[in-house]
């Protein structure tokens, strides 16, 4: 009989070891699910592994992906280290893109660059609103965040939907449901022509750079992780859960509301019902597989960009379904939930004792 | 007055599908297990009905092959959750993903293939009265099937002892476990149990409600499920209520449009999730009232021997 | 979750890196390999390369589904002087310009966006590949090598409405709406004026999805318009989920787009379809004898042949079927006009005066209902 053990603390190697394995799994699962469909493999691989990364341009869209996973996760880092289970991101994106989109539709002709800077802010500001509502429910009524942020979601779905179909409808647009194309003053600033990729990555990176000091060398960030994992200890040491609570919310809506109103002035250049697309879900899938890492998340925001892209290309080239994007984004999360298992036990065989009787080998 | 029992009609076959899959989730969370997966189990569910209907021609097997797809897929949950302790939330959410993309992976040959004539039914006697007889005589077995399954549900949970060590399993797992029961099974029983009743949900979706197959079909019907059951406040005639209301809410859009009522639409849509976070709210924020309603273990994790 | 180390993030970045080159240095041999074969067969010119990009799935049996079958009939027409491939479920967000620009990569040189969505993206790669040829359906913005086509649905939506002024009990109809856009309100009014031409007793109600394609809801509203007491549906979205509904409620309804009718064989009447073949296969023939031309836009109808009424029910009376013949004939010779004056608005008062032909700048600005239509069109003038 297998039996699992608990370690005494987890084991270093495979902290390290097990999104490899993940990631080997998944690829050959992966490879399986070709073979059954009469697919060369190996080429399906190349699909997901070497065209995203082989030219300029490819990387460009590679980063244009990965940037709002890797802004989205940064901020649900800080969450779920502190232990609140922000998964509404999604909804705190799509009040980033509103508000965003709100300014710039108020810019015209006369308007300076400078309404960039209010565009972004506004999307901070909304999605930071946004988790505010969660963590209001949850300080003063104790309301379960993670079913909130859910439900919340929806809400903002919603919201989305009315004013692009009535408010902010674009007159000259033979009433489909969209909001006027913005201005080109308000777009976010591209890094290089011919790209997409824009400030927005820069942002992402210096974001991460950010949470590694904020999480590793500061007190509040100590502070932060404590009060959120052992509120008892923390009350003795001084540090409050309940501003652990709205600095992880807030943090975290603010990060997806900036991914909202990059992408919104960004790549898309105005508001459609067709905004949310998941980034919100797919970046808690980004931060676990980064292991709520600064430096992981920013690998594992390039390969979930590397799943949609190839997912895209697979389709396109090798005339597999589209939906072979999701499923492996869904392997992927799988094998890497299973495989951290042999982090935190140790598999042995014949009966084992509770762990707390074995004297550690 | 014969719209208004139509429209309670379509109203009553909306609920079930969001009642059954509820229903399935509420055993879960009874438990203490959160199952975010609802909405890919549902899928990979109404894909399997749907296949095994084309096939065999029979409602019956693809309910049954939809149940089955359901309490596979929640038995991977489950093994994962309960014996390998991963987080639940990250766990569901990876089902989701999963099934959604595994349905519409496998389902692509299915998509342009049609059903059989669907059958009409119609309780003897009772079918033909008018006004009441339409609206609530004329449904498939399977809504008046959910009904019964809410007073089973009602019976197991409060009446019986399994029932009763099921829910002491939710609301202390470590108590149970010292009392000698064996929680992880008890927990695994719960998971699957709940995911075939979503399978047959999606079943009924796919064979039933509008006999077609398409990717996504499901179109966020377990998410509503899931916040039907917290909504709910995780008793079974509360979640049977809260279907219909929640089902009523698109039928009700529709009926007001089709008699020339201006409305809304998206905030009728958000109605649903709105009132959710409200209920949710008045019961946290007291802490005597959390313990009568939520299973206090709901979400966390639990190590035997710890 | 434990903390690690920068080092060990390193290890798992270089691990990473060189598993993927190894997995990959094996393959690119074989990205070599298809590009030369091509080149071996040069005694044949080399075929024209056409994509198609499609909104939704191939199997919607429905909008995609008729899309698709015009491309097999451009094949099958040019044999192998095409090679035409296809991407399905595009979404009209801001991934549409990198699905264009990998299509564009990939050597194709005709490409048509099949859903009004994809306007801004086709745009902006058309920009940057000028030799390039770009088809865009049902929008309204053209460039130099970027041209516009449409169909005129509003003429299969009158024969239905023929049909079902004829077919109804209830002299009152429905139609599920997807989104309130000129297009969809006028042929929810020539679906109404042509059952008013049989019938001037009928009704049309009117149900918005909000969507293209949700089969669920498009299920509910029609269960909507039938608890409303329709016993004829029409519909503007992309599946078949009406015409099921409908058959499973014993009611009868139109196939749309495409050939529906083995979708609900009890409740069909007859389908109002759209052939994209000839245009497809027109502008192909333009791009192969390099006649093509861009900044200019169609809209077909019966008489080019884009558009038709077929699967008539066996049930529907003769002298209706004959009628549909005569409209079609009409169509085709310019004798007849769906939208010639006297029409009426909701209101009373006359939106066209007698024997004035709508021009297409009218049609294309229809935001109002006729009357005979209850209800008031969403966020729409009056």
């Amino acid at each position: 009989m297998l039996k699992l053990e608990l370690r005494p603390q987890a084991s270093p190697i495979w902290s390290v070891a097990s999104p490899l394995l993940a990631l080997a799994i998944t690829v050959v699962l992966g490879s399986l699910l070709f073979i059954a469909l009469g697919k060369d493999p190996v080429r399906g691989l190349q699909m997901f592994f070497w065209e995203p990364v082989k030219s300029n341009y490819a990387l460009g869209e590679l980063m244009v992906k990965a940037t709002p996973l890797l802004l989205i996760a940064l901020g649900l880092a800080v969450c779920f280290r502190s232990n609140v289970w922000n998964i509404g991101a999604e909804g705190q994106f799509v009040l980033g893109a509103i508000c965003a989109g709100g300014v710039a539709l108020m810019a015209d002709k006369e308007s300076s660059r400078w309404i960039v800077l209010g565009i972004l802010l506004a999307g901070i500001a909304g999605g930071m609103a946004w988790a505010g509502i969660t963590a209001f429910l949850r300080d003063r009524f104790n309301a379960n965040e993670i079913l909130v942020s859910l439900m919340l979601v929806y809400v903002a779905v919603q919201l989305l939907v009315w004013l692009v179909f009535g408010p902010w409808k674009d007159p000259g647009g033979y009433n489909f449901p969209q909001s006027k194309t913005f201005d080109a003053i308000t777009q976010v600033p591209r890094l290089m022509k011919g790209s997409r990729v824009s400030i927005g990555l820069l942002i992402a990176l210096a974001g991460a750079a950010a949470l590694w000091i904020f999480l590793f060398r500061t007190r509040a960030g100590f502070a932060q992780q404590v009060g959120g994992l052992a509120p008892a200890a923390a009350r003795y040491a001084g540090f409050s859960s309940r501003k652990a609570l709205w600095v992880a919310l807030l943090v975290s809506g603010g990060a997806a509301g900036l991914a909202g109103a990059l992408e919104v002035a960004g790549p898309v250049g105005q508001l459609t019902p067709y905004i949310p697309v998941g980034y919100g879900f797919a970046a808690i899938i980004v931060a676990f597989v980064g292991r709520l890492h600064p430096v992981g998340m920013v690998f594992s925001a390039i390969l979930m960009s590397m799943f949609y892209i190839g997912g895209e290309l697979a389709q396109s080239r090798m005339g597999l379904p589209k939906s072979i994007t999701g499923l492996f984004q869904g392997l992927l999360l799988f094998a890497l939930l299973a495989c951290d298992t042999l982090m935190v036990y140790r598999v042995r065989w014949g009966k084992a004792a509770d762990a707390g009787r074995k004297a550690v080998a | 007055m014969e719209t208004y029992a139509l429209l309670l009609a379509s109203t009553l076959n909306a609920g079930t599908v969001l009642a059954i899959a509820a229903l399935g989730l509420l055993i879960n969370e009874k438990a203490g297990i959160v199952n975010l997966g609802a909405e890919g189990m549902m899928l990979c569910a109404a894909l399997a009905g749907f296949v095994a209907v084309v096939h065999t021609g029979s409602d019956l097997a693809g309910f049954a092959a939809g149940a089955a797809a359901g309490a596979v897929l929640a038995l991977i949950f489950g093994v994962l959750v309960i014996w390998l302790n991963t987080n639940q939330y990250a766990t569901g959410l990876a089902l989701s993903l999963f099934g959604a993309g595994f349905s519409a992976f496998v389902g692509v040959g299915y998509v342009q293939e049609k059903l059989p004539e669907r059958p009409r039914f119609s309780i003897p006697a009772l079918g033909d009265v008018p006004l009441l007889g339409p609206a609530l005589f004329q449904h498939h077995p399977v809504v008046y099937l959910t009904i019964a399954l809410v007073a089973g549900l009602v019976w197991f949970l409060y009446r019986s002892r399994a029932g009763l060590v099921l829910r002491s399993v939710g609301e202390s797992p470590e108590s149970a476990h010292a009392l000698g029961y064996r929680v992880r099974r008890i927990r695994l029983a719960a998971v699957v149990t709940g995911g075939a009743l979503c399978g047959l949900s999606g079943a009924y979706l796919s064979v039933i409600y509008t006999p077609l197959w398409v990717e996504g079909m499901v179109a966020g019907k377990g998410w509503i499920a899931l916040a039907l059951t917290t909504f709910a406040t995780w008793r079974p005639a509360r979640v049977l209520l809260g279907a219909y209301l929640f089902g009523g809410v698109t039928m009700l859009q529709f009926h007001f449009q089709a008699v020339g009522i201006e409305v809304a639409s998206e905030f009728l849509n958000m109605l649903p999730y709105l009132a959710t976070i409200v209920v949710l709210a008045l019961i946290s924020r007291n802490p005597a009232w959390i313990r009568l309603n939520m299973p206090a273990s709901l979400g966390k994790p639990f190590y035997p021997g710890s | 979750m434990t903390d690690l180390n920068k080092r060990s993030m390193l290890k798992v970045a270089a691990l990473t890196a060189v598993a993927a080159a190894a997995l990959v240095g094996c393959g690119k041999k074989e990205a070599a390999a298809p590009a030369a074969a091509p080149a071996a067969s040069a005694a044949k010119p080399e075929p024209l390369k056409i994509a198609f990009a499609y909104v939704g799935p191939v199997g919607d049996g429905g909008w995609t589904f008729a899309h698709d079958n015009a491309r097999k009939a451009v094949e099958k027409e040019f044999g192998d002087k095409v090679a035409t491939s296809f991407v399905e479920k595009v979404a009209e967000s801001a991934d549409a310009e990198r699905n264009f620009r990998e299509l564009v990569s990939q050597g194709n040189k005709l490409i048509f966006g099949t859903t009004f969505g994809y306007m801004e993206p086709m745009l902006k790669v058309a920009a940057d590949h000028k030799d390039v040829k770009f088809e865009h359906a049902t929008g309204f913005k053209q460039a130099e090598n970027m041209r516009t086509y449409d169909s005129r649905t509003y003429e299969g939506a009158y024969m239905a409405g023929v049909i079902a002024g004829k077919m109804t009990k209830t002299n009152v109809l429905g139609v599920v709406g997807s989104i309130p856009i000129p297009e969809v309100v006028r042929n929810i009014n020539s679906f109404t004026l042509g059952a008013q031409s049989v019938n001037p007793k009928i009704k049309t109600k009117v149900v918005w999805v909000g969507e293209w394609f949700n089969i669920p809801k498009e299920g509910e509203a029609a269960t909507a318009l039938i608890n409303g007491g329709a016993d004829v549906l029409m519909q503007n979205t992309d599946s078949s989920a009406v015409l099921q509904t409908a058959e499973k409620m014993g009611k009868r309804a139109f196939g749309w787009d495409s050939d529906m009718s083995s979708y609900g064989p009890k409740a069909h009447l007859g389908s109002a379809i759209i052939n994209w073949a000839p245009y497809y296969i027109k502008t192909t023939r333009d791009a192969l004898e390099g006649k093509w031309t861009g900044n200019s836009g169609i809209w077909w109808g019966v008489k080019e042949g884009a558009i038709d009424m077929v699967s008539v029910a066996a049930d529907v009376p003769e002298d209706t079927k004959k009628r549909i013949e005569e409209i079609k004939a009409g169509l085709k010779d310019g004798s007849f006009s769906i939208w010639k004056g006297p029409i009426v608005g909701q209101d009373g008062k006359t939106v066209l005066a007698k024997d004035t032909v709508a021009d297409d700048k009218f049609m294309s600005g229809i935001m109002f209902y006729v009357k005979g239509v209850e209800g008031k069109v969403p966020s729409g003038k009056k």
